[in-house]
């Protein structure tokens, strides 16, 4: 009896919604003490005041939530193009390339056609650039993966520094003023091409837009003929071929909505808040976008909460560098600890830990036990 | 055998998975120079409780004792040392290495790998218990029961006097079976203690010495082979009286439905997987489809149902008024909107039939979802039919709403039949209809395949078991090696001619 494991994992049949989300909430609890304990023997600083400058930093002026408002709906207009690719599982990492492309075209419509065409004709043309753009970008490794079972995660991996590349060359072409390497405002005069203005916030029309995209993305992939297979692609191809799905089809139709989507992005990005376009325009929020659609298990409704938890956390962490000048990377560790504990707490949503005791053995020769489960704790 | 001291006692042993309770306080005795069979339907914890005893599992609760020892097994390895082997249903071999190679894999032997020496020893276990194995043979070129041989030797050569079998006869013909249980004679008359798991009846009745019987969990009892007989420990298994026999009506009105002539069809490496098989499936008759596993019971079915390409030959259907269709080059979409009403219960159930993951309202519109110009899907009618096959078929789920990969085995199949007959079909499909079904819902699937009979169907029944294809079958097409080996009589046949003609071309007619 030396060699006894006192422990051991097992998987978890079911839990019930609310002990799940009672234990995402412990997470973030033990989350934020445990940054608290790091920045107090790290700075020394008032963890307290460093969650209250965080929470200032995401919300402590209009200006800052707006701020805040347009950053959430970029993510999660990224996050929602990503996800019905996910739901197939087609890996689909070349969102970043898809909302880049799709911002050269949004601004080549811009620069070139603003004085040739009447501004909504503009409009119009260059919202059907950006979307076809994304579209194109995702559905090319989608053709050669239904074709030739190419592998869609390099393949759209790939995609991004073709896109990168791309963009880094307009800009040159494009540069204003020259030798600047970079575009600058795009009719920043005449306003052509801008998206218009809700209100008096520039924000306000992409967060309605993502806002009504959301909700459309939730009903098509639960309650459409398209979600539904999307959904049985997914989980086994056989499946769909056995009842007649065409696997090839769907899933250059779902990549074509994937990278438009995306377009979307890009067209917000430039049309609607920077009228300009960078190499760093979708700032990583291509990859980011993975993540929470990953951490909202693919449920656009939960994405807005798995987006507003990222943002909110670069956002607080932005501005704990400043306040505190603290080097940027302290927000950084903030962040990692946060997302550590969140995701971690998944283990224990899906498996638990059985500990036993000696008295679970049973003495030699002793008669059968009464009681089934004593001495056995789970966590 | 009062006095003998057990080779194992398990006491108390207790395992949950989740909520469920695989194992219940069981004990069992093993004694050497003896067979047990371990008895039960399927979710009774047979294989859970042997691979407590093999450190695959760990027990939660109870001890183990080998020779009146208390041990603790905690990996495969432990149940090495305390010589226990098991030979799983699935075998764990490398195909590119050969029988030698896979049987000291994973030995840490001190010293270089001496062929010579390994191939020597596994001669000698060979001779010493009636094996037929060639240490240099690689696995990719054996035969079905040529790896389970391996598999069993493996165990022997690490010295194993405890032997399990998990199932061992669910891949082999009779004749090999027969080869089988006249090895683990010879290994019983040697000392050797020996567990088979099974649900064969009379499997148990001409091997075993003693029967332990399994249920829900919990250990019924266990009793001598002899004093007993099968309806007896069905009874003990099932906790009720039922009734082993099939029930075969004669058909009514047979008409040609299904002509198939000259198949051939090609795997995707250019291998032929049938050949110029020919055949027709009458309505209102159950054509049997015998073979070894991988004799192009699959590719068959397959191509039927229109998801194989095939090479060359034809597969007609004739309607009832006498019209017809080539359903050859046609996808099931096709089938479908030709009116032909084809359903087919495939052999993966939960990677082809059925979306693991999506509960059982779902799982019904797989094949009616498109139904309708609306974009949006109809829950209303499959979530009607989800609550009639659970009713008629007594699936028993928790919900309509729960995942079908989380029913067991039975009720999976009952949720998967239940949506291809409700489809009303003229041509039914079966792969492996009950594997792995314990007695009450294999005779359930018999049922539901009779009444369609009954209904005209034309129903095509791909079977390992000899015995039910003998006793379910009007007619039973044999394949070998992907031929035609002969159409017979399902009333007249024999196991025996079958299982010949399973193995070769013609069986003994040609002789």
């Amino acid at each position: 009896m030396n060699k006894e494991r006192h422990f051991h994992i097992s998987r978890r049949k079911e839990l019930p919604w609310y002990r799940a989300w009672a234990i995402r909430g412990a997470a973030i609890v033990l989350a934020l003490l445990v940054c608290a304990l790091v920045t107090m023997l790290l700075t020394g600083e008032d963890p307290l005041r460093i969650y209250a400058t965080m929470f200032a930093g995401a919300f402590g002026t209009a200006r800052k939530a707006w701020v805040l408002g347009q950053n959430l709906a970029i993510l999660l207009c990224i996050s929602l193009a990503v996800t019905p690719a996910f739901r197939m599982r087609f890996w689909n990492i070349g969102a970043e390339g898809q909302v880049l492309i799709s911002a050269l075209a949004c601004a080549a419509c811009m620069i070139l056609l603003a004085d040739r065409v009447p501004n909504w004709l503009l409009i119009v043309i260059m919202s059907a650039a950006s979307i076809l753009a994304g579209a194109i970008w995702a559905v090319i490794p989608a053709f050669f993966k239904a074709r030739f079972q190419t592998n869609e995660t390099l393949f759209t991996l790939m995609m991004n520094y073709v896109a990168t590349q791309l963009v880094a060359y307009f800009v040159i072409v494009w540069e204003v003023p020259k030798g600047s390497g970079t575009i600058g405002i795009i009719n920043q005069s005449t306003q052509a091409g801008w998206l218009p203005q809700i209100g008096d916030s520039k924000y306000l029309l992409n967060i309605l837009v993502v806002g009504v995209l959301t909700i459309l993305m939730f009903l098509y992939l639960n309650y459409t003929k398209h979600g539904y297979e999307i959904a049985v692609v997914g989980e086994s191809e056989r499946t769909a071929r056995y009842v007649g799905i065409k696997v090839d089809r769907v899933i250059i139709r779902t990549l074509l909505l994937s990278g438009a989507l995306c377009g979307v992005a890009g067209l917000l990005l430039v049309g609607g808040t920077d009228h300009t376009v960078t190499t760093t325009i979708a700032g990583g929020r291509g990859f980011t976008a993975v993540m929470v659609s990953w951490l909202a298990k693919f449920n656009p409704l939960a994405m807005i909460f798995a987006s507003f938890l990222l943002v909110f956390l670069g956002r607080g962490a932005n501005e704990i560098s400043t306040v505190f000048s603290l080097n940027h990377s302290f927000g950084d560790i903030l962040t990692g600890v946060i997302l550590f504990f969140i995701i971690g707490s998944e283990f224990f949503i899906n498996y638990q830990l059985h500990f036993r005791s000696e008295a679970d053995y049973g003495a030699p020769g002793s008669e059968r036990p009464t009681e089934g489960g004593k001495g056995k704790a789970h966590v | 055998m009062e006095e003998k001291t057990p080779a194992v006692q398990m006491r108390d042993i207790t395992k949950r998975f989740g909520t469920t309770l695989a194992n219940d306080k069981v004990w069992l005795d093993i004694y050497r120079g003896e067979i047990l069979a371990l008895l039960g339907e399927n979710g009774s914890g047979k294989t859970t409780l042997m691979n407590m005893l093999s450190g695959i599992y760990f027990p939660d609760a109870g001890k183990i004792l080998v020779d009146g020892r208390e041990v603790v097994i905690r990996s495969p390895r432990d149940a090495f040392e305390l010589g226990i082997g098991m030979i799983h249903q699935h075998f764990k071999l490398v195909d590119v290495f050969t029988a030698a190679e896979n049987i000291v894999l994973g030995l840490h032997e001190p010293g270089r790998l001496d062929r010579k020496a390994v191939a020597e020893k596994v001669r000698a276990i060979c001779e010493t218990y009636g094996f037929d194995v060639d240490p240099d043979q690689k696995v990719y070129d054996m035969s079905v029961s040529q790896k389970q041989t391996v598999e069993i030797v493996k165990v022997l050569y690490r010295g194993a006097d405890i032997l399990i079998l998990d199932e061992p006869t669910a891949v082999l013909t009779p004749q090999e079976t027969d080869k089988l249980f006249a090895v683990l004679r010879n290994m019983r008359a040697d000392g050797k203690a020996i567990v088979i798991i099974t649900h064969k009846m009379h499997e148990v009745e001409a091997l075993s010495d003693r029967v332990a019987v399994l249920r829900h969990g919990q250990f019924v009892g266990d009793m001598l082979t002899a004093k007993t007989n099968a309806q007896e420990m069905t009874n003990m298994m099932v906790g009720h009286a039922v009734s082993l026999n099939i029930r075969r009506p004669e058909p009514k009105d047979p008409k040609p439905r299904l002509q198939v002539e000259g198949l051939t069809v090609r795997s995707m490496d250019g291998i032929l997987k049938l050949e110029d098989v020919s055949f027709t499936a009458n309505s209102g008759e159950i054509l049997g489809v015998a073979g070894i596993s991988g004799s192009g019971q699959k590719e068959l079915l397959e191509a039927i149902a229109g998801l194989q390409p095939v090479e060359r030959g034809s597969i007609r259907y004739l309607e009832p008024d006498g019209g017809g269709a080539e359903l050859l080059g046609m996808d099931p979409l096709d089938i479908a909107a030709r009116g032909v009403v084809l359903s087919f219960v495939p052999e993966d159930r939960l990677g082809m039939g059925l979306v693991g993951s999506m509960d059982l309202t779902d799982n019904m519109m797989l094949r009616s979802f498109r139904r309708g110009r609306s974009p949006f899907v109809d829950r209303k009618s499959p979530r009607t039919l989800a609550s009639q096959v659970v009713s008629e078929l007594s699936v028993s789920t928790p919900g309509l709403g729960i995942p079908v990969r989380r029913l067991s085995g039975g009720n999976v199949q009952k949720v998967l039949v239940g949506r291809e007959i409700a489809a009303a079909p003229t041509v039914l499909l079966t792969a492996y209809a009950v594997r792995g079904l314990d007695i009450g819902a294999s005779h359930t699937i018999y049922d539901l395949i009779n009444r369609q009979k009954e209904q005209g169907v034309a129903v095509i029944y791909v079977g390992e078991d000899l015995d039910v294809l003998l006793e379910l079958s009007d007619r039973i097409l044999v394949l070998c090696g992907g031929k035609v080996s002969g159409i017979v009589d399902g009333r007249t046949t024999s196991k025996r001619a079958v299982g010949m003609m399973m193995t070769k071309l013609g069986g003994d007619a040609h002789e």
